[in-house]
């Protein structure tokens, strides 16, 4: 099911095997290898590019589109998730992204002999949110196992995850694919969710000997929390011999807690797969059980992709795509992958379908082997005797179940109602931020309209360039409804409403208050004597509106607003001006 | 051997079942004569004035507050006579620095009137596979060579806080894999009531140093019979309490579902003691109970107290199919011996049968490979112990672990893996899981209807050095009598009863006493009268008793 670990896996003996002449010494217990690494970051990018087994697709680019209309794409995606929780799934160690590697981990989840694993029961209640938010049946007996193989980044040779009874199963999930691509309403089935711990990570050296990330992790020993004493010793002395021929493994990841969600073979193109780790993404920052983050590695999808001409019933054969790392690289890759199927496929060359995975190359933009001979991995998976089974009561789940929040589905079924166009439902419903804060201006008596104009137009372009969060600008749902009635009843015009929008955006204050402060002219005596001034000063001009040139209401207005220094209330100012003008004709 | 062993459960199915399925067993005649009957088993010369079943803690702890003798001297006592057996005995992997410079501490708590934990200044051993902060603790394992855990295992932290002062850690056979300690991958101990016989295993130099009186008690894990098998060997009493009684938290792992951490001691009050310190809940093992411990000791009554049928209206059952064919006549006449010493007591003993007793054994041998060759894994040389130098990862880990792994090891990890394959899982691990449900109703039923069962601690006595190495089944066979109780996670108490001959050569034996799930209460009340009871014999070994 998770072949993520297993990608790592071969990358390494490969790379070992491209350098015949790596030779490797023993000091101080550590192994050094005295090959150059490419010094990428993570192990599965960067070098896979230079496998010589590329099997290229011929013709790609010739592919056209009338060809494609022949075939049908199979795909199902294993989406993991990794939980939020303050702990770790079986420890009490914290899990912040981007910290020191090796400043968060335990004898639990550095899997040292005699140590336990104990369960988080915050995972629990963050997977059956998420079953249910699925629409899963739920077990309500379920079962950690083990599932073993080993690798560098498993501490203990094994993962907890679950086998035969995952916490949730036979689920669907609903989506609206984007209007600038045709629209439409989605289901896609979910096969099951399950919960499992996250490895570590593998970290290559930049200069090879790794001596200097040594001395490195050396000087993070001291630094670790007083509660953290014994922690500290785990580092220190395990430091030396972490080191992994030309890697460190950083095992701050290890034993975070993650759920696995496996589809339905339901997605039929790029698009389709892309839209749906979105939806996922929006699903678990709606539920608050994750941030969602696919640069982070919080969402990761790996997804299986298989072509059959149209009509035929089995599923051709499949091939696994990993590496991207955004939903517009998962449209592409798979849209990519599906070409390059049926292109074969076209010239009668299904053989050369294998079962394979794939890696996609973002700088080529295409897919390329990472290894093929996909033997059947044994995982010789059995009850894990160190944890009780997981029995959830009825309660537990209903109480669960009744405070779910509004899901995106809800949401946008909603939105349409209230009358919003799609194109407006889906960039709301995106960003549950950006629904609260609508949601609340509404609330406040903002006109829907209005409010999702605002909100998608000035405010969006504000976030944007300013990489904000709505969240975190000053301008708050109560005000920005009040400057929607403020131009909605002719206080200020939209003009105007802009300015004060962007000051609010930026500084915060009320609407009120800015009106105030800009001593916005209200009045309408002084609006009147302001219009008999330029009336009295405009003869001319007055003549040739009462002889039927009634376009110059427009320039008796600007002068006015001039006089005014633009401080003039618009739709007094035109009302008091448009009575002058007709009033002695 | 291993190839046929790991291939097909069925030899070693056959093989216990022929030897131990002792339906046939004549016992139709009176199976309990009167204790006149046997009491020629008990050594006729030894005339003693104290029994050697006082408890050596109890002893320890009024010596103490009276002031009568200082923890120094009393740790200096057992460190001499560590000092002076242990060339022969070899029970100790490593011994603390430290013993002295604590039994000091204790001394300054008592001249500071400060309150003494229940085990101030009583020197314990520690089984290897038990981490200690302060010693290094490789589970009889080359790979662990050298290996210093970085925390105290739950059981250890207990003991410390109750004042006890870690003498060292004991030898065993790796992770736990044996029935002798020969399997250690340091050293062979021997057993202290003749050197050319093995100490039991696996907790071979818990029971040994015990035996030898090389520290006051010990701590030992019990997974297949590894607490029990040992203490009948050494003529100490060795305690496998309820799974979940004790905290699993820094044993290292070798069958997680079977594993638990039990006691030695030279009488049953101290091994009673001992476990009062370890029990409890631990919120560091999601498989330890959070039922209450009650205060074994102070339901121990003492000897000058009992009446003449102190154990009035308990119902013991021996389990008949421990008691025939393949199980040694010496044995056998001491089971029966002590049976009527129970009747004698008061308890009504009767037969009785457990139907599934023969099948626990290759169940037994089936999952505790499963989950060892699992539990294992972690021993990857990548975060600790030995790393040897490779061309690439998977001869990392085949150096690492060919290098660390002894010989045993390696068998079971193998019949582990293959067992859990794909494909062979339902035949073997799921239906030894079958098995285990059937071998617990039976022992449930059997305990509804009895208080206690009891049976032979192993159907011999100290098997000679060497004498079982080459045959793996005979050796897994001997384990006959303990593996069930781990397979229905119940408590068990082995208690010296009796020598295999009369004479300088008899050998001790063990009767097993088998409760009901947290029912250690009763294993102990009843250990303790029996030993209290037993006329004419001294579970002391010759080559320490001048000096005890």
């Amino acid at each position: 099911m998770i072949m993520a670990s297993i990608c790592s896996r071969v990358v390494f003996s490969r790379s070992l095997l491209l350098c015949p002449s790596a030779f490797l010494t023993r000091r101080n217990g550590a192994l050094f290898c005295t090959m150059q690494s490419s010094g990428t970051q993570t192990v599965t990018k960067g070098e896979m590019s230079k496998t010589p087994m590329e099997a290229l697709p011929r013709k790609q680019t010739k592919v056209h589109e009338g060809m494609l209309k022949d075939y049908e794409a199979v795909i199902g995606i294993e989406t993991h998730v990794q939980l939020s929780t303050l702990t770790k799934a079986f420890c009490s160690c914290p899990y912040m992204y981007g910290s020191q590697p090796n400043s968060t981990i335990c004898p639990v989840c550095m899997g040292l002999p005699g140590a336990l694993p104990v369960l988080n029961s915050k995972v629990i209640e963050f997977a059956v949110k998420v079953g249910l938010a699925l629409n899963c049946e739920l077990s309500l007996n379920s079962k950690f196992d083990r599932k073993q193989y080993f690798y560098p980044d498993l501490p203990k040779g094994y993962q907890i995850s679950q086998f035969d009874i995952p916490i949730a199963r036979n689920g669907f999930v609903d989506l609206d694919l984007p209007i600038e691509f045709g629209g439409g309403h989605r289901r896609f089935g979910i096969t099951r969710v399950h919960m499992e711990e996250d490895a570590g990570k593998l970290l290559h050296s930049e200069n090879g000997t790794g001596s200097q990330e040594r001395t490195f992790f050396y000087k993070l020993s001291p630094g670790l929390g007083s509660n953290m004493k014994c922690f500290a010793m785990v580092t220190e002395f395990a430091v030396a011999s972490f080191q992994y021929f030309d890697s460190i493994v950083d095992f701050n990841r290890a034993g975070v807690p993650l759920l696995e969600i496996v589809s339905e073979p339901d997605i039929r193109s790029g698009l389709e797969a892309a839209e749906y780790a979105a939806e996922i993404q929006r699903l678990v920052r709606y539920l608050g059980v994750s941030n969602g983050n696919m640069q982070e590695g919080s969402l990761r999808c790996d997804v299986n992709v298989s072509v059959r001409p149209i009509g035929q019933l089995e599923f051709g054969t499949k091939v696994e795509i990993k590496n991207m790392n955004s939903f517009s690289a998962m449209h592409r890759a798979i849209d990519f992958e599906i070409s390059r199927q049926a292109v074969l496929h076209n010239e009668g060359q299904v053989d050369e379908i294998v079962q394979e995975t794939r890696l996609w190359d973002e700088g080529a933009q295409r897919t390329i082997t990472m290894r093929t001979k996909e033997g059947l991995a044994d995982y010789r998976y059995f009850p894990e005797p160190d944890l009780p089974e997981v029995s959830l009561t009825r309660e537990y789940v209903d109480k669960i179940s009744a405070s779910l929040p509004e899901l995106p589905e809800m949401k946008r079924r909603r939105y349409e109602k209230m009358g919003l166009s799609m194109q407006d439902v889906l960039f709301l419903a995106n960003d549950v931020n950006v629904c609260n804060f609508f949601d609340a201006a509404v609330e406040k008596g903002a006109d829907v309209k209005m409010a999702a104009n605002w909100i998608m137009g000035d405010i969006a372009a504000y976030l944007k360039n300013e990489r904000f969060c709505i969240n975190e600008i000053k301008l708050t749902p109560e005000e920005l409804a009040e400057l929607i009635s403020s131009i909605k009843n002719g206080i200020i015009s939209g003009k105007i409403g802009k300015e004060i929008l962007l000051e609010l955006v930026a500084k915060g204050g009320t609407v009120k208050a800015i009106i105030e402060e800009k001593d916005l002219i209200t009045d309408p005596v002084e609006i009147e004597k302001m219009v008999e001034e330029v009336i009295a000063e405009n003869p001319k001009q007055l003549e040739q509106y009462r002889e039927g040139k009634t376009r110059l209401q427009g320039f008796f207005a600007g002068q006015v607003m001039k006089a005014s220094k633009g401080k003039a209330n618009p739709v007094l100012l035109n009302k008091i001006l448009l009575e002058k003008l007709n009033a002695n004709s | 051997m291993l190839s046929a062993a790991a291939q097909n459960p069925r030899p070693l199915l056959q093989r216990g079942g022929r030897k131990f399925n002792l339906q046939k067993c004549r016992r139709s005649r009176h199976f309990y004569h009167s204790v006149q009957a046997v009491s020629s088993f008990y050594p006729q010369s030894e005339t003693l004035s104290s029994p050697s079943s006082s408890s050596e803690i109890l002893t320890i702890r009024k010596s103490l507050l009276s002031r009568e003798r200082k923890a120094v001297e009393i740790a200096q006592n057992y460190l001499n006579r560590l000092r002076s057996t242990e060339p022969q005995i070899r029970s100790f992997l490593h011994i603390s620095q430290n013993v002295m410079s604590e039994a000091e501490q204790i001394d300054r708590k008592i001249e500071r009137n400060e309150e003494l934990g229940p085990l101030a200044g009583v020197l314990i051993g520690v089984k290897d596979n038990i981490c200690t902060v302060d010693m290094p603790s490789t589970g009889g394992s080359r790979i662990l060579e050298n290996y210093r855990p970085t925390f105290d295992a739950t059981a250890v932290r207990k003991l410390r806080e109750c004042g006890a002062i870690i003498v060292g850690k004991t030898n065993m056979d790796e992770f736990g894999m044996g029935s002798t300690t020969e399997n250690s991958g340091f050293q062979v101990t021997a057993n202290p009531w003749n050197a050319e016989r093995v100490p039991g295993g696996s907790s071979g130099g818990s029971a040994a140093a015990v035996s030898a009186r090389q520290c006051v008690a010990s701590l030992g894990s019990d997974t297949g019979g590894s607490v029990r098998q040992p203490a009948a060997f050494c003529g100490v009493v060795g305690m496998k309490p309820t799974y979940g009684r004790v905290s699993r938290y820094g044993l290292m792992a070798y069958a997680s579902s079977l594993d638990v951490i039990g006691c030695f001691g030279s009488s049953v009050a101290d091994a009673a003691i001992l476990l009062e310190a370890i029990a409890g809940h631990d919120r560091f093992d999601a498989t330890s109970s959070k039922r209450e411990v009650p205060e074994f000791t102070s339901q121990l009554e003492a000897a000058e107290f009992l009446d003449s049928k102190p154990l009035k209206g308990l119902r013991v059952g021996v389990i008949s199919e421990t008691l025939g064919d393949g199980v040694d006549s010496g044995i056998v006449s001491s089971i029966q011996a002590a049976a009527s010493h129970l009747e004698e007591l008061g308890c009504t003993v009767k037969e009785v049968n457990m139907p599934s007793f023969s099948l626990g054994l290759p169940a037994y041998y089936i999952l505790a490979s499963c989950e060892s060759s699992s539990n294992l894994s972690r021993y990857d040389g990548i975060r600790y112990g030995n790393q040897i130098a490779a061309e690439e990862l998977t001869s990392l880990y085949g150096a690492c672990r060919a290098n660390g792994f002894g010989s045993e090891v390696k068998m079971r990890i193998l019949m582990g893996t293959y067992a859990l394959s794909a494909g062979y899982y339902d035949a073997y691990y799921k239906r030894a899981q079958q098995v285990r449900t059937l071998v617990q109703k039976n022992l449930k039923a059997t305990l509804t209807e009895n208080d206690v069962l009891i049976s032979p601690a192993a159907p011999s006595p100290a098997y000679r050095m060497g004498e079982k190495k080459n045959d793996p089944l005979a050796m897994y066979a001997g384990d006959i009598m303990t593996v069930n109780v781990n397979l229905a996670g119940i408590p068990a108490l082995v208690v010296p009863c009796g020598f295999s001959e009369v004479g300088p050569s008899g050998l001790p034996i063990g009767l097993q006493i088998i409760g009901a799930a947290f029912d250690e209460a009763k294993l102990f009340k009843v250990g303790h009268i029996f030993e209290r009871t037993l006329q004419r014999c001294r579970f002391v070994p010759p080559l320490v008793d001048k000096d005890v």
